[in-house]
């Protein structure tokens, strides 16, 4: 399995996280997204054509999005895979297809925070912040929520692809001065994440151990 | 406004040369100062952007893969690498990345092997061998340079050419107060040192853009791969430097740990103080 990846970016590591976690081995193929703005060269828009990272490709199969590659590992390890994506349960199948829009939502918050305050990118940074700090304080709550009904975990009693994908963005929203401090229930979320067997950390992460 | 003598005395790295191409202007800032770089003709231009006054074309130099630009009128020399005109080097720009602190700090941490195991853990560094072995530090005053030999530290993986730990040898550089070059053993090339290097451009006191550089035999990694392997481990960097309190650099001597591990960074203060250097540098209470 091949995965078109960038160190820096949080989409590409929910994958390789999950990856580790389902101990697949992927073939990392670096794209220079920064400062080479390689992913929108016409050799990777001949890759993938949406021009977006990471791209998986299995076989004859090319996955374009970072949820749907999540889906995809989780669903191709059969029953290994099947507490990380529980979708014969109706209500917790669509609770993690809800936390994965949350995360996606996390990009234009968190993601725009820290390439703004990492690479410059022009962004009123003041509302990306404060944006993130309502969404975090949302997950703080349902965390507590979550805490009172015995789980660690966003959805179910196990990790999920739900739990990845909000990690990836939530782990490293120091790297866009986003401070984590005050967020307590995210904060135990996030460490027991880290203790999860075949964890791997990104840049930006390490301080949470 | 920069009235440090010594800081503006330096060329100082502003963009990657590929990312000034032709008819796409770039802002930045440098030293306080509004400033826009273009490409006209070939030719890279830096002029000020005042708020009040005349606008000022600042000299230009394109060199070591990037374009740079200095407040002096009369500055000095931009100090010599010579290793970017051997053969079968290959040079990786990193690109600019943003850190809230002064760049001093950049410089600083830069030096200190000590934090490889616990910040860079399984790459630069590991535990149990955190220890700091005794290396040499040096003032060359021919070229006003401070520079650290005969370091060594083992790393798990020193390099994205390194297969396996290994005692790395390193040399560090400190060519300008906001520049600095690590000299280290190359995994695959017998007796010749890699280098990777900051340019780092203060745009204010507290906060700079780092220009980073690999230059390497590497005959088995890809460029991107170089590329990422870098922004790694500078990452891993910036999120210490951010936290650092305060921002900006103590020089008093009160605030000086004389321990082994801190030689280099205590040579590094003792020479800025010496300069009079006070652009990034915390005041004297």
């Amino acid at each position: 399995m091949k995965l078109y990846d960038y160190v820096l970016s949080s989409d590409c590591y929910k994958v390789r996280l999950l990856a580790g976690c389902l101990g697949i081995e992927l073939q990392t193929i670096p794209v220079n997204v920064f400062p080479g703005e390689e992913h929108r060269s016409p050799e990777f828009l001949a890759v993938s054509p949406l021009g977006k990272i990471p791209v998986l490709s299995d076989g004859g199969v090319v996955l374009q999005d970072a949820h749907a590659i999540l889906v995809y590992l989780a669903k191709r390890q059969g029953d290994a895979g099947a507490a990380w994506y529980p979708d014969a349960d109706a209500a917790s199948c669509a609770a993690v297809q809800q936390w994965l829009t949350f995360a996606t939502e996390l990009d234009g918050t968190i993601g725009a925070a820290r390439q703004h305050s990492m690479l410059g990118k022009p962004l009123d940074v003041d509302r990306a912040r404060s944006g993130a700090r309502e969404q975090i304080t949302a997950l703080d709550d349902h965390l507590t929520d979550r805490e009172f009904d015995g789980s660690a975990w966003i959805v179910g009693n196990s990790p999920t692809i739900a739990d990845v994908a909000v990690f990836a963005q939530v782990a490293v929203a120091g790297d866009g001065a986003i401070d984590l401090t005050p967020y307590k229930a995210v904060g135990r979320w996030l460490k027991t994440m880290v203790s999860v067997p075949g964890f791997s950390p990104m840049p930006g992460i390490s301080a949470i151990r | 406004m920069c009235d440090d003598q010594f800081t503006r005395s330096y060329w100082y790295a502003v963009a990657r040369i590929e990312d000034l191409p032709e008819g796409r202007p770039r802002a930045t800032k440098l030293l306080d100062v509004d400033i826009d770089l273009l490409r006209t003709q070939g030719q890279a231009t830096a002029t000020t952007r005042p708020s009040d006054g005349q606008a000022i074309h600042l000299p230009t130099k394109e060199q070591y893969g990037h374009v740079w630009t200095t407040l002096s009128e009369s500055p000095r020399d931009l100090y010599a690498m010579p290793e970017f005109e051997e053969p079968g080097r290959r040079l990786v720009t990193a690109g600019a990345i943003t850190v809230s602190c002064s760049g001093l700090r950049v410089v600083e941490n830069f030096l200190d092997m000590a934090h490889f195991p616990f910040v860079h853990t399984g790459i630069l560094g590991e535990e149990p061998h955190t220890d700091v072995a005794a290396y040499d530090v040096e003032l060359r005053e021919d070229v006003d340079e401070v520079w650290a030999t005969k370091c060594e530290f083992y790393q798990p993986k020193a390099a994205a050419a390194a297969e396996g730990g290994q005692l790395t040898r390193y040399m560090y550089r400190v060519a300008q107060p906001f520049s600095t070059v690590l000299y280290k053993t190359c995994p695959i090339r017998e007796g010749a040192w890699d280098l990777i290097g900051l340019f780092i451009q203060p745009k204010t006191q507290t906060e700079c853009d780092v220009h980073s550089f690999v230059l390497v035999f590497d005959d088995s990694n890809s460029d991107n791969a170089l590329l990422q392997f870098q922004q790694m481990i500078f990452m891993q960097d910036r999120m210490i430097l951010e936290n650092q309190v305060p921002s900006l650099l103590p020089l008093d001597p009160r605030l000086e740990l004389p321990t082994r591990a801190d030689a280099s960074s205590i040579a590094y203060r003792r020479w800025l103080k010496a300069h009079g250097q006070t652009y990034g540098v915390l005041p004297q209470a």
